[in-house]
């Protein structure tokens, strides 16, 4: 297994950490109007297509209903998670990470590839953690690398009428304001439920190893082209 | 904008943890880092759009059935029903401050004016948008006629209606002070502004969240600063609930 480089561990903590309070600060956020639209307009909750539920204070940032507070949680730790991904997505272009590492091989794009993979990590199957990312994994961290992630700054700019402006055609694209807010709600629980499924695969293959190389990278092998 | 310190950033990110939120958010780095945040937003948006970047404006058809009311939506005093009562015929709007022709104008002075008509979106900072056509003269011209000195930074909006036993104020800057599309809206959908949406007269200021957009306009004020007005945070929600001046995310 390859080490991670240092960016990808300063990266993977910094957006961790940036994620958990978008998140939660965003589920305040939501609980001020909890119904989602499509189109442009939309502020009946008899035109929902989904009215959501009221999150509980313990699950919000601040741990009370303050949507001014929440705000200012959410947009400042906007920056963080913007800048921290398109350095990310820079240095994995520079270094060929993505290429490497992430990107589908052509053989990945199958049905009995991606069966292979699974069958591979169920109990007896005989995985070998120390192996390079498998089709599975690569499909996973390369649609939320490439799409989920993206898509949150994307549409969460989508939602602000000063940067409006400045790019009207990105709100035309996500199919209008409130398109861009019902987005913007269902790719931040598509990367919670990516956040439990890692969680889980993190725990169900030796946990300590697994956030140990996250923290210092890995062992160092003896031969330089490890 | 403010010069925050590396070191007042990097604690500022390293106390993210929600549990020390709350008291973070209210003084302490978090908070000068919010304000920061505040100024990147503003000065963001002004540096990817031109200073007079028109928010988009919508066909007829596209608008939404209604426009929700918001905050106050009938104000019970004596004067302000028997203005009702009359149709606002005695209705006036002063403009005055840092101005060197104070201005006061009735309902048909402004109706006079250029009037520029427009159907744009109404975003509320809680998240729902409804799309109007709203008409009535630009604030330019208002702006324009009382002769703003050069010593004024800001806009101040003030109304009729209380919330919370506070006067509702709102301020912007003189840039959209000055943006095409920021009027002083006394229709909506061709009609006379109903009472929920701000009648007689209310601002528009289309690139900002719906409370920037003070309803039941009273006077315009130029000043150089509102720190001696109210709570000095520049708007009765800024000033109630420390909700962002900037409202244009």
């Amino acid at each position: 297994m390859k080490r991670h480089s240092l960016i990808t561990r300063v990266w993977h903590w910094i957006n961790a950490l940036a994620l958990v309070v978008l998140f939660m600060s965003g589920l305040n956020i939501s609980n001020a109007h909890r119904h989602l639209y499509w189109g442009n307009y939309g502020f009946d909750p008899a035109d929902a297509w989904m009215s959501v539920m009221r999150f509980p204070a313990w699950v919000t940032i601040p741990q009370r209903y303050d949507l001014a507070e929440a705000r200012d949680w959410h947009n400042t730790s906007a920056w963080v998670f913007a800048i921290g991904l398109l350095t990310m997505w820079t240095a994995s272009i520079v270094t060929r990470h993505f290429w490497r590492d992430i990107a589908m091989r052509p053989g990945d794009w199958s049905l009995g590839a991606l069966a292979k993979a699974v069958r591979e990590h169920l109990p007896g199957g005989g995985a070998d953690h120390d192996s390079p990312y498998n089709p599975v994994q690569r499909l996973s961290y390369g649609i939320v690398l490439g799409i989920f992630l993206p898509m949150m700054v994307f549409t969460g700019l989508a939602i602000s009428p000063g940067f409006e402006v400045a790019a009207p055609w990105l709100i035309d694209l996500l199919g209008g304001r409130q398109s861009a807010r019902s987005l913007h709600f269902i790719f931040a629980w598509a990367l919670f439920a990516f956040f439990v499924v890692h969680i889980v695969m993190v725990l169900a293959s030796k946990p300590l190893k697994q956030i140990s190389r996250m923290i210092t990278g890995g062992p160092r092998k003896e031969s330089t082209d490890a | 904008m403010p010069d925050i310190k590396r070191r007042t950033l990097l604690a500022g990110m390293a106390a993210m943890p929600a549990a020390a939120c709350s008291e973070l958010a209210e003084t302490g780095p978090a908070g000068d880092i919010f304000d920061a945040a505040e100024d990147w937003h503003r000065s963001a948006h002004r540096t990817l759009a031109s200073r007079q970047a028109l928010a988009p404006e919508y066909a007829p058809d596209e608008r939404s059935p209604d426009i929700r009311g918001n905050g106050t939506l009938k104000i019970e005093t004596a004067e302000y029903r028997e203005h009702k009562a009359s149709g606002f015929a005695d209705w006036q709007l002063s403009v005055s401050g840092l101005v060197d022709n104070p201005l006061t104008l009735s309902m048909a002075d402004l109706r006079a004016l250029p009037q520029r008509t427009q159907i744009t979106r109404h975003d509320c900072v809680e998240g729902w948008s409804a799309i109007a056509e709203w008409s009535g003269p630009q604030l330019s011209a208002l702006l324009d006629k009382a002769k703003v000195r050069k010593e004024a930074n800001f806009i101040v909006f003030r109304c009729a209606d209380v919330l919370y036993g506070r006067d509702y104020y709102e301020s912007v800057d003189m840039v959209d002070a000055y943006h095409p599309q920021t009027i002083i809206a006394h229709e909506l959908n061709g009609a006379p502004l109903p009472e929920k949406n701000g009648a007689p007269l209310r601002m528009r200021i289309e690139r900002q969240l719906g409370y920037k957009h003070a309803k039941y306009l009273t006077a315009i004020e130029a000043v150089a600063s509102f720190e001696d007005i109210y709570d000095g945070k520049g708007g009765f929600w800024e000033d109630i609930g420390d909700y962002q001046w900037y409202a244009g995310i």
